[in-house]
């Protein structure tokens, strides 16, 4: 059997004007066209969106899930970069 | 290195045990992937053919109303083996090969489509009681532990619903209607109710994944647990429409607030399931047709990007 496997492209949906384009899913497609027109058919029946991006799976990096502790914790111990971290006297207002 | 194995397999399970989902790039021992990439694609196949049964009837809708509404579930059922096959993908499993599985016969797909559809209360039955089975069997799946799988299974119960209640409402619009819609809507309950409750699988005692399934949090619920909420679900809207369940064994409970209900056929079922159900052969036969007379679409289709990205890059130079 020769490949005929259409590439995989991940879908991404902006639901309406003013959100983020969300990953809703992938599906496989000759070309970015119909890779486009597909995601309209699979992921967008019932008005979820108004705006598609689609990428080649191929071309997507991510991070390894084994290098989490080293790429995370760091942050955990770092409260003083939230405003709750500050004790404000309670007769200060607008802060 | 076996400590470490054990130790990851320790971990994973810690995993579990806290409701943390595990994501495609996790570390998974292979017995989980596999039993996923089995269900899986088991489900993703279930969608596909599942539209045979209902494509049936397309153009024998009764009126433009019921013939757009089926050809936007059939729709939907493509669209959840899509979400499924997609899931399925981020183990590592490829679609052609899941195909091919299928169309071999080494894959299976859920027993309840090698049954006919042979008349309109077919449809309203298939919707009301079949996709009433699905909806108990994957509401539980959208807090599945796998990520994608769970992801999936939202999209899918969403739309299920839908598919229920259309059902529901061509049962009661024969129910309502002429004595003999109501003896067709009669008797296509009396086909489907028991290849209905074969749907949520072997009795808890005959099914020897539940178990760890259970345990890796893959299943929330026993088969049997499934099957008894379905009977009690399902008997209260029968008697709203005025339908007889077809099991003379069926009795309310009070001890345990549930029905009792007659012992299911699985000398019938395991047949069923080894190929030898009534529609077992068409099912397949349209399924593999469809696969072959569309190979050339997915060759050119192949052929025509291909050409169009060389052409874009000699022009580019």
């Amino acid at each position: 059997m020769t490949q005929s496997e259409w590439p995989l492209w991940e879908v991404f949906i902006r639901s309406k004007q003013g959100l983020d384009h969300k990953h809703v899913g992938s599906l496989h497609a000759a070309d970015a066209t119909m890779a486009i027109q597909n995601a309209r058919d699979v992921y967008t029946r019932r008005l979820e969106g108004i705006s598609i991006w689609v990428v080649e799976s191929k071309h997507v990096h991510a991070s390894n899930p084994d290098d989490a502790e080293a790429f995370y914790d760091p942050a955990n111990d770092k409260v003083y970069r939230h405003p709750t971290f500050y004790q404000v006297p309670d007769s200060i207002k607008h802060m | 290195m076996e400590t470490v194995e054990i130790n990851l397999e320790e971990q994973f399970q810690a995993r579990i045990d806290a409701d943390v989902r595990i994501e495609p790039k996790d570390w998974m021992p292979d017995a989980y992937r596999k039993t996923l990439i089995r269900q899986i694609s088991q489900h993703a196949h279930s969608e596909l053919v599942g539209m045979l049964p209902e494509g049936n009837w397309i153009t024998r809708a009764p009126s433009l109303k019921r013939k757009s509404i089926l050809l936007s579930k059939v729709q939907d059922e493509a669209g959840h083996g899509l979400y499924l096959y997609s899931a399925a993908e981020t183990l590592g499993a490829s679609r052609d090969q899941m195909l091919a599985d299928l169309h071999s016969g080494k894959a299976k797909y859920s027993s309840i489509f090698n049954y006919p559809t042979l008349s309109w209360a077919d449809m309203g039955t298939v919707g009301w009681l079949v996709d009433g089975a699905a909806i108990l069997n994957q509401v539980p799946l959208c807090r599945t532990s796998y990520g994608p799988y769970a992801r999936a299974m939202v999209r899918v119960c969403k739309e299920e619903s839908f598919h229920q209640r259309q059902g529901f409402e061509i049962m009661q619009t024969l129910c309502e209607g002429a004595p003999e819609q109501k003896a067709m809507a009669q008797e296509a309950l009396n086909r489907w109710w028991w290849p209905t409750l074969m749907m949520f699988g072997p009795k808890d005692a005959d099914s020897p994944n539940t178990e760890q399934s259970m345990k890796w949090r893959i299943k929330r619920f026993t088969n049997d647990e499934l099957r008894q909420k379905f009977v009690d679900m399902m008997v209260p809207q029968a008697e709203f429409l005025g339908l007889t369940v077809p099991d003379p064994a069926l009795q309310w409970n009070e001890t345990k607030q549930g029905y009792d209900f007659g012992d299911v056929n699985w000398e019938e079922f395991w047949n069923v399931v080894k190929g030898n159900g009534m529609c077992n052969k068409d099912r397949l036969g349209a399924r593999i047709k469809a696969h072959e007379e569309g190979a050339w679409v997915r060759e050119a289709a192949l052929a025509h990007a291909k050409k169009r990205a060389e052409r874009a890059e000699t022009q580019a130079a």
